[in-house]
């Protein structure tokens, strides 16, 4: 059963209640120790963002790289050390969490021990002096959509972790008003199945109240689903911002590029004189109208945009088979050029190689990506 | 019908018999001595007559016992009605984290480190009125303060003495529970709009009710048995007016050497003892689980 917003009033945009819609813009910096340095001393290198009003973003990155951070600071958790963030021209950056008007759901779930589930629900309502009548109403409609309506006058304590994290999740919705939401990695604790059926609620969500909202995780598959935009996030820096397409067909980025996709883009380190790219004893021709500069560079190609070829041609590379695998839907063939990996996506139709056998891969092709000093060249 | 037929094996019971020797020789056989003195009247070593419950009838009632049950129950309760919150307020204000923390946790746990007899010793000298400095300050604002001649002054100064010894080990147990909380409580209780009253009741109250538990159970069993100190500061005097059960219970069995009374008293002691905290146990279980039944608002 899919869930579906039955008959629920959300109030729209243009209710009343002063819903006050942000466009967040940052533009900081954060380090946790007083005095930073070097890079590696900064949780969040300097950046500029702009979150526009009503998009779905996604924050994706490996763990310790300043996603939560970058959260806890638009949601005013944190004040950035250096740079401002800007809500609609407003200037926040040392404003708290009740002024800014945010709400942010985190990671674990977090629930007062004392109250029924309606209590938990109503508790950021209440806090805020919201009308009695008004707070009921709002409860039953957030605990229809969780589907938690049976469960309202429970105890939250005695419940398991992941209607727990339902919970969460609906004090983060509760209030309709707020500027924008914030998601740390919300759906960890939640079970595969039900982690589907809330990221379409949460999609569904934005669909029907234009809010804006911002999700941490570092699952991809998450990330890419969820949102329109995604930021990739490493050490502390926004790498890319861009749609699924980009992040998949244009990693501006080596780390973008490793990332994303399962399994990561391929890359192949060389050096490119006027004859072309050269790697170990190999010269592959750089397609017409490219024009790349001298000295070291990598060429990236998608595991899905290598294909075997018949020797010697252009652009490809005899490479050395280490394993097929068959992973069912297609099969994974890896293999060795000059000590370099790459893995190619082949369909299961594919002939079968074995370990040993030399296979000639195209590697240059439409989509193949070049990158100078792990940034793309453009 | 269950598939399954276990094994019998009655060699099992000999594994506990380890356990059962020490409890016996450290427990169950002192334990039985007292239950046996306090069937008899010892009259001398050799000469000794089996009197069955009459010394529990007659100290049941003992009207001295009843003074003693009496102001033992309103030190207790006292005790833990000013010990507990003021326990929590210290944990509250006490520094997270740094070095001031840790110069706080030990000067907060200096009272607990000085042997009971010493802390009577202290509030003797402190009290008094011509050199101790609390007696002499009370004095000078011509508050007639003697804990040797005034009963209510007396049992003040126990209390207050009490409450200094004491009072910092549920401020510890209050701040072991605080630092425990994850942040994302106070994170998300900030996002939500909680005031500083809202996250003390909803967060802070509840995710210490564990360490508090304990504390309230520590400080009721102690104070209940409580001892050396009024032993040294007042002698439970003036008068009895500090004299509670244990002390009580002393000079009956090694004062007047009333073994048969003494010994029929600890049983009824130990029973209170045993009603009493299993009444505070399961309450305090129930606290937290029932008190939002009607709801709050």
């Amino acid at each position: 059963m899919f869930l579906t917003l039955r008959g629920c009033c959300w109030p729209r945009r243009s209710g009343a209640g002063g819903a006050e819609m942000a466009r967040i813009e940052l533009d900081l910096a954060h380090a946790y120790r007083p005095d930073p340095k070097q890079d590696s001393d900064y949780a969040l290198l300097p950046l500029k963002m702009t979150f526009e009003d009503g998009g779905a973003y996604a924050l994706l990155g490996p763990s310790g790289c300043g996603k939560t951070t970058m959260l806890n600071i638009m949601s005013g958790l944190l004040a950035p050390s250096q740079g401002t963030v800007h809500f609609d021209g407003r200037d926040v950056t040392r404003a708290s969490p009740q002024e800014r008007n945010i709400a942010q759901v985190f990671q674990f779930p977090v629930i007062y021990d004392t109250m029924t589930v309606a209590e938990n629900l109503a508790f950021p309502l209440r806090n805020r002096k919201v009308p009695q009548a008004q707070i009921t109403k709002r409860v039953g409609e957030i605990a229809e959509i969780l589907e938690m309506s049976g469960q309202l006058n429970q105890r939250a304590a005695g419940l398991a972790a992941d209607e727990k994290q339902k919970i969460s999740l609906g004090r983060g919705l509760v209030r309709p008003d707020v500027s924008a939401i914030l998601f740390d990695e919300p759906l960890t604790v939640i079970d595969p199945h039900l982690k589907w059926q809330l990221r379409r609620k949460l999609k569904q969500i934005h669909h029907e109240l234009k809010l804006t909202l911002i999700y941490v995780t570092h699952d991809q598959v998450e990330a890419l689903t969820f949102a329109d935009q995604v930021m990739v996030m490493t050490r502390g820096r926004a790498v890319q911002v861009g749609s699924a397409a980009d992040l998949f067909e244009r990693p501006s980025h080596t780390f973008v590029g490793h990332f994303i996709g399962s399994p990561g883009m391929n890359f192949l380190a060389g050096r490119v004189d006027q004859s072309g790219f050269h790697c170990a004893d190999a010269c592959l021709q750089i397609p017409l109208g490219r024009v790349l500069p001298a000295g070291e560079l990598k060429i990236g190609v998608r595991p899905e945009y290598l294909v075997p070829a018949s020797a010697n041609t252009e652009g490809a590379l005899p490479v050395v088979v280490s394993q097929m695998q068959d992973v069912g839907t297609h099969v994974m063939l890896s293999a060795t050029f000059a000590g370099q990996t790459l893995k190619a996506r082949l369909s299961s139709d594919a002939a079968q190689y074995a370990p040993g056998d030399t296979v000639w891969l195209k590697l240059m092709c439409e989509q193949t990506c070049f990158y100078k000093d792990e940034e793309i060249v453009p | 019908m269950s598939a399954i037929i276990k094994p019998v094996n009655q060699k099992a019971w000999f594994l506990i018999l380890p356990v059962l020797l020490c409890v016996a020789f450290s427990a169950i056989l002192p334990l039985m001595t007292v239950v046996n003195y306090s069937v008899q009247d010892i009259i001398s070593p050799e000469r000794r007559v089996f009197v069955g419950t009459e010394w529990f009838a007659a100290i049941m009632r003992d009207e001295e016992l009843h003074g003693a049950l009496l102001r033992q129950l309103t030190f207790s309760f006292s005790v833990l009605a000013i010990e507990i919150p003021l326990g929590v307020l210290l944990a509250l204000a006490m520094p997270a984290e740094g070095w001031k923390s840790s110069a706080v946790l030990v000067i907060v746990s200096l009272s607990l480190l000085i042997p009971w007899n010493v802390v009577g010793t202290i509030w003797q000298i402190f009290g008094r009125a011509d050199i101790g400095l609390m007696g002499a300050a009370l004095q000078g604002l011509g508050i007639d303060y003697s804990y040797t001649g005034n009963a209510t002054h007396a049992w003040l100064t126990v209390l207050l003495m009490d409450v200094w010894h004491w009072t910092p080990l549920v401020a510890l147990l209050g701040y072991a529970g605080l630092r425990s909380i994850p942040d994302a409580y106070y994170q998300a209780a900030s996002i939500d709009g909680a005031s500083k009253f809202a996250v003390f009741w909803y967060v802070q109250l509840p995710k210490m009710r564990g360490v508090l538990m304990i504390g309230v159970l520590l400080r009721f069993m102690d104070s209940f048995m409580i001892y050396t100190e009024p032993f040294v500061l007042t002698g439970g005097g003036p008068g009895n007016s500090t004299t509670f059960l244990s002390q009580f219970l002393t000079q009956k069995a090694v004062g007047q050497f009333d073994l048969g009374p003494a010994a029929a008293f600890s049983l009824i002691y130990f029973l209170i003892i045993l009603l009493l905290c299993f009444i505070l146990y399961n309450w305090m279980q129930r606290v937290g689980t029932q008190e939002k039944e009607g709801g709050h608002e």
